[in-house]
């Protein structure tokens, strides 16, 4: 029976999960495995006497979590009336690019049929929940392991998570096609959805994982609170690519904790097409030497779209590389918000961290907010930062007119100009593609819904 | 019928006025040159007649073919025919050239209630202006006037001019940054694309530019007026002679 949470009086929003936890928590487990019900005693521990975070509290200048969390939510406990037919209808396909496909619909996991025995041996992608089970090892070394407990909306995700996705990629396995994972909410009703990734490339192993997070209905309400936490192996190489295209009524926090060992070489790449309050926090730790990261972002944002994008990338380790490249394009009255941090340890000499942050506010009530943080605790490091904020360059725009452009056209070209480095990073032709497809589309219409794909040729499509 | 008539305009930027009262009259087939020094409002004119919207207009008409030029947006005017030629091209990091021309083709043709071009037909198109300034190919690809050099930058700018066919073209400094040769073909590319229908105006401060373009009609701009019109003699004697005796008579 799907669950209701009541609205509160309580000031303290994460009062109403706690309770929900304890009077149900047998019910939790029941759906869920050993692996993932051990942490919730430590995880139900850790929010004893905390809150979640509010706006204005440091890394929370724009966003507050305990807003977004606030409302009636209904949360799907025993999963029931999950309509599973949807994973059989519902495709997401970028030309020219076969993926190893599976859904979450609200929390579950659900293999596409192409996905069944076709996976190279070893490879797992697959329901967090049934690996748990039956490779109980295997969960428990990695769950929890990267994303702290003491990060309020870590511990909730942690204390409520039933199910999620895990990739395994074993060691020297090279996946010659990326994974793809499509979020979809399906529910008539508001609902809360947590969701958890766990992602674990061994030593040389290779793999490209592509998300995009969709919302059927675009007049109800849905939340979706998801922790990814990624472990890369030595030498191993690593593709995140999460597109967001959601809805108005659409709110997400989603928190990507990963760790690299030697060699290793990730590039994590965040894209946020259509929302309605997004907060994206990335932590990276790069644990062994020669580790290459690049986290990149791109927002465009129109009507009240909020994205709020928040790194951290710690230097543990001589000789690493890392490289973080954000832009926002923000209209009408969308709102951004962008700190990113880059700490050097003493243990991190010979270090190359840079970090840019670039924004288009393209009319007058957008609004952006940077925070640009860097923090070397040790002499042999070469790192830069850099944020700016402005508008459609008014010699380009005028240029481009003399020429016959309509002002509109103009603009749109100058906007989808602006965010293409980002689509550069895109280590998939395929991909890159799409998305020069996606972004001009989405330039053109200021909203577009997952609902009217078919009109809008989005990424998706419901045959 | 004249092509365009400028009767007392006056303008300027960040409310100084720049252009005090600016009479010229331009007829089909003619090539007028507008020389003055440095700061009588020479770029001033090119900017306002093409509406840059930084520049605001305090008085005066401008009649471009029977059309109120001062009340057409920028693109309007592109559309009408007028093209302008900028002393500095202005760079755009992510258009390609490509797509930057297929748009303004397709604008123009919208505007004339033509269809759009096929993708043959518009490659077609440029390569025949592409040859008329030499540009290289490669350029297509790249973005906007990024990281071209000096020289193709402005070649750039006749090829656009190719491409537009416009009835008046103003060509604001395009000698300034050119080598002897670049000038050579650009200035031979303005003279193929001139007919009986079109007309230039050519922006300069030196009389190099015009051994290459022909002017009918030199015009010398000084303190946001015209003060002074002759023949292509006028040019030769301004190189000669500088301004001073020109500016005495109106500093007095």
């Amino acid at each position: 029976m799907a669950k209701n949470l009541q609205s509160t009086t309580s000031t303290n929003a994460l009062d109403q999960y706690l309770e929900l936890y304890s009077d149900n928590r047998e019910a939790i487990d029941a759906r869920s495995a050993e692996p993932l019900n051990r942490l919730r005693p430590r995880a139900f521990e850790a929010l004893q006497g905390r809150r979640l975070p509010h706006r204005g509290d440091e890394g929370y200048e724009k966003t507050s979590i305990a807003d977004m969390m606030a409302p009636d939510y209904g949360v799907n406990i025993t999963g029931v009336n999950i309509p599973v037919n949807v994973a059989k209808t519902f495709r997401c396909d970028v030309p020219n690019m076969t993926t190893w496909l599976g859904l979450v619909i609200n929390d579950e996991f659900h293999p596409a049929s192409t996905l069944q025995g076709k996976l190279p041996q070893g490879v797992i992608f697959a329901s967090l929940r049934d690996v748990a089970r039956h490779n109980r090892q295997l969960v428990e070394r990695y769950y929890g392991s990267v994303a702290p407990l003491q990060e309020v909306p870590v511990a909730l995700n942690t204390l409520l998570a039933q199910d999620g996705v895990m990739v395994y990629v074993p060691r020297g396995v090279k996946l010659d096609k990326p994974l793809q994972l499509v979020n979809i909410f399906s529910s008539a009703t508001p609902l809360l959805a947590w969701r958890r990734l766990l992602i674990v490339l061994e030593e040389d192993s290779e793999a490209q994982l592509l998300i995009c997070d969709h919302t059927q209905d675009s007049t109800t309400p849905y939340f979706s609170s998801q922790v990814i936490e990624v472990v890369v192996g030595r030498h191993a190489r690593f593709d995140y690519y999460d597109i967001e295209e959601s809805s108005p009524l659409t709110s997400r926090h989603s928190m990507l904790w990963l760790r690299q060992d030697e060699g290793s070489n990730v590039v994590v790449d965040g894209m946020t097409l259509t929302n309605g309050s997004t907060r994206n926090d990335y932590h990276f730790q790069l644990d062994a030497p020669h580790c290459e990261t690049l986290l990149a972002g791109m927002a465009i944002g129109s009507a009240s779209q909020h994205i709020d994008n928040d790194s951290q990338v710690d230097h543990n380790a001589p000789h690493c590389h890392s490289n973080q490249l954000f832009k926002y394009v923000l209209d009408q009255q969308a709102t951004g918000a962008f700190e990113g941090a880059i700490k050097v340890n003493p243990t991190a000499p010979f270090t190359e961290a840079y970090q840019s942050c670039r924004n288009i506010l393209a009319s007058p009530e957008a609004r952006m907010h940077t925070k640009p943080q860097l923090e070397i605790y040790n002499d042999d490091v070469k790192c830069s930062h850099g944020a700016t904020t402005g508008q459609l360059p008014a010699d380009q725009l005028f240029y481009m007119r003399t020429r016959g452009i309509p002002l509109e056209e103009a603009r749109t070209m100058l906007m989808e100009a602006f965010v293409m480095d980002v689509i550069d990073t895109v280590r998939m032709e395929a991909l890159r593609e799409r998305l020069r497809h996606l972004i001009e589309k989405r330039f053109k219409h200021s909203f577009m819904a997952c609902s009217d794909c078919q009109a809008s040729s989005s990424t998706c499509r419901k045959p | 019928m004249n092509l365009l008539t400028v009767k007392d305009l006056r303008a300027g930027i960040d409310g100084k006025e720049i252009l005090k009262g600016i009479d010229l009259t331009v007829r089909p087939g003619e090539v007028h040159a507008i020389m003055g020094p440095n700061g009588s409002g020479k770029s001033t004119l090119s900017q306002v007649l093409a509406g840059n919207p930084a520049y605001h207009v305090d008085g005066g008409h401008v009649d471009f073919h029977g059309v109120d030029l001062l009340a057409l947006s920028p693109e309007d005017r592109s559309h009408e025919g007028l093209f302008l030629s900028f002393q500095y091209p202005v760079e755009i990091p992510g258009v390609s050239m490509v797509n930057f021309m297929r748009a303004a083709v397709n604008a123009k043709r919208k505007y004339l209630q033509e269809p759009p071009l096929s993708a043959t037909e518009f490659l077609k198109l440029m390569r025949q202006k592409r040859a008329i300034v030499e540009l290289d190919n490669k350029l297509a690809s790249r973005s906007v006037n990024e990281g071209f050099s000096g020289g193709e930058k402005k070649r750039n700018e006749i090829f656009q001019m190719a491409v537009l066919e416009p009835r008046l073209a103003i060509l604001d400094e395009t000698d300034s940054g050119l080598d002897i040769d670049a000038l050579r073909i650009v200035a031979g590319g303005v003279n193929k694309l001139k007919t009986p229908e079109n007309a230039t105006i050519v922006i300069t401060h030196y009389q190099r530019l015009l051994d290459y373009i022909k002017p009918d009609f030199v015009h010398v701009l000084y303190k946001g007026r015209i003060v002074k019109t002759g023949g292509p003699d006028l040019a030769l004697e301004l190189e000669e002679r500088g301004y001073d005796w020109i500016k005495e008579p109106v500093d007095d």
